[in-house]
């Protein structure tokens, strides 16, 4: 489904501050995989998604989405096939919109079929209002509010229904509940289990809650200095404990994961 | 009175379409769009040019054309050449001073003599008319004829920002992030969004310049804070939320700018020449408004805090 093949990036090139993020990586998903990523800060994890959602373009090497080859398709296009969520639950949803304008955006992801000048149809209304539903929070009966008035979680939990509306064929999960307390968190969590499920979306996160990287999904990538460093799937990590998890990232890397946030969860 | 309150209808509907044109670009947008001052003044060319010509109405639509290629070239530095909004707007206005020398035939100011303008072809019409009641309106004319133009391209508008596109624009003010993720190309959208606020920047100067039958190179000096004046005026007075209002606002404000400037014009209680300074002094004020009263609270709290000490520290 996603093939990063030899991707290498490099920050600031040529300058004291040259920084490599990526090199060589590749890494294989298959269609419908669940892969749960942790990692120590400056493990390139983000910088993987950036590079997969064309936030840049990488140094060398080739991106394949579903076949396609999306190397040098600009962010915006690429944005129609991959959904992408981040930490911040601001950065998801434009603020001084209604619920029912935010979702008409994420909508145009669809792409054909629609006239740049036609407007939010009853039948659109009708649409947003049963998949907000589905969200239990209520926001079917707020859709002309703006969404800079609904709490993070809210927020979150829209941007999550803006990500899969129209059904992307990947979809990237930064650390989208780090910023929520637990209880919503947790909420979201299930979201976002149930309508990857339900679509059958192949499915990157990030995250530094240990137990949540082996619970939920089917795989789950360690990554230290730019590269995965333990792969593991099937049997092998349904056995995983969490304590396996931080030795087998002392084997990969020689060094004990460095980040208090990931051992206090 | 009712002459003040003929002329500050007539001059706030012709202006009128300059603080619209600032909501798009500065509110919608989010862009200081710099190039309003030159692009008024090509529209005034431009309309003022073809009415000479003998095509006072066919100069409307080309003034618009004209503005929208203004806002292209300052959309282009920005978006594509990565040169900063307000700068960009700045060398698109400092280029278009050439421009309209050359619209103008290479002279400073061009003006009409006897050729017709939709002003004068409106009053002719209703003053030849049959109907009686269209023959007491005639001395309307100009309010009738600009009011006329101004709502229906506020309606246009509104309508426009209800449709996906015009959603998108929108967005492209409120979180770019967001735009990229839903595959919008806000390269695309900001282009949009300037070439119609700089068309309606255009179509004010080519109402003004047929209405007063002149045009001056050094006509549109100021217009972009006079107009942000207005648009604040407006919202001072009806509000901002929801979005929509600001165009009405818009509206709204810069009649009321007319009526104070023609209050000024006529009672005298300050010479005319003022009027900038106090403009410019209005705007700095409202622009500045947030944080003058950030300042005045954060000071509110620390004299409450040192009383709060008991006056310890002092004593």
């Amino acid at each position: 489904m996603l093939d990063l093949i030899n991707v290498s990036m490099t920050f600031n090139p040529g300058t004291p501050n040259a920084k490599t993020a990526l090199s060589n990586f590749s890494v294989h998903l298959n269609d419908g995989d669940f892969v749960t990523i942790i990692g120590s800060n400056g493990a390139g994890k983000s910088t993987m998604f950036n590079a997969i959602a064309g936030t840049f373009f990488v140094d060398s090497g080739t991106i394949k989405l579903g076949g396609q080859d999306i190397t040098y398709l600009p962010e915006h296009k690429r944005s129609r096939i991959i959904g992408r969520m981040f930490q911040d639950p601001l950065k998801g949803t434009a603020p001084s919109m209604s619920i029912e304008e935010n979702l008409a955006l994420a909508y145009l992801r669809s792409g054909e079929g629609f006239s740049p000048f036609s407007h939010i149809t009853n039948r659109d209304k009708q649409e947003f209002r049963e998949k907000l539903s589905l969200l239990g929070m209520g926001l079917e009966d707020r859709m002309k509010q703006p969404v800079g008035l609904l709490s993070g979680g809210q927020r979150q939990a829209l941007t999550l229904l803006m990500a899969t509306m129209v059904t992307p064929k990947l979809l990237l999960l930064d650390e989208h509940t780090a910023a929520l307390d637990p209880g919503t968190a947790d909420k979201v969590i299930q979201l976002t289990k149930e309508i990857v499920e339900k679509n059958h979306i192949t499915c990157m996160m990030i995250t530094h809650n240990m137990k949540q990287a082996l619970e939920i999904g089917n795989r789950t990538f360690l990554m230290s200095n730019g590269k995965v460093v333990y792969d593991v799937n099937g049997e092998e990590r349904s056995k995983l404990t969490i304590n396996d998890l931080l030795d087998k990232f002392k084997a990969g890397t020689g060094q004990a994961l460095d980040n208090d946030r990931m051992l206090l969860s | 009175m009712l002459y003040i309150l003929k002329t500050a209808l007539e001059l706030g509907f012709l202006y009128a379409m300059v603080p619209i044109a600032l909501f798009i670009s500065y509110r919608v947008l989010d862009i200081a769009d710099l190039t309003t001052d030159g692009c008024f003044v090509l529209g005034a060319a431009v309309s003022v040019m073809m009415a000479r010509a003998g095509h006072p109405i066919l100069g409307i639509p080309l003034a618009m054309l004209a503005g929208a290629c203004a806002g292209f070239v300052t959309a282009f530095l920005h978006t594509k050449l990565k040169v900063p909004s307000i700068l960009s707007g700045i060398i698109t206005n400092t280029g278009l001073y050439t421009i309209n020398l050359m619209v103008m035939g290479w002279s400073s100011n061009q003006s009409l003599l006897k050729q017709s303008t939709i002003f004068s072809l409106l009053k002719n019409g209703l003053k030849n008319s049959k109907a009686k009641a269209f023959v007491t309106l005639a001395d309307w004319y100009a309010v009738i004829l600009s009011g006329i133009i101004v709502v229906v391209f506020a309606l246009l508008i509104l309508a426009f920002l209800g449709t996906r596109l015009g959603l998108s624009i929108r967005a492209t003010g409120d979180n770019l992030d967001m735009v990229r993720a839903s595959s919008i190309n806000p390269s695309f959208t900001i282009t949009v969004g300037l070439c119609i606020a700089n068309a309606m920047t255009a179509l004010s100067g080519a109402m003004v310049g047929q209405y007063q039958k002149t045009v001056d190179i050094n006509s549109g000096t100021g217009i972009v804070v006079i107009g942000l004046a207005c648009l604040i005026i407006g919202e001072t007075i009806i509000g901002r939320r929801p979005f929509f209002k600001g165009i009405i606002a818009a509206i709204i404000g810069s009649i009321v700018y007319r009526v104070i400037y023609a209050v000024v014009l006529y009672t005298k209680v300050l010479p005319v020449e003022f009027l900038k300074l106090i403009t410019a002094i209005v705007v700095a004020l409202a622009i500045a408004f947030p944080a003058i009263r950030k300042w005045f609270a954060f000071q509110g709290k620390k004299i409450s805090h040192a009383n709060g000490k008991g006056g310890k520290d002092n004593a």
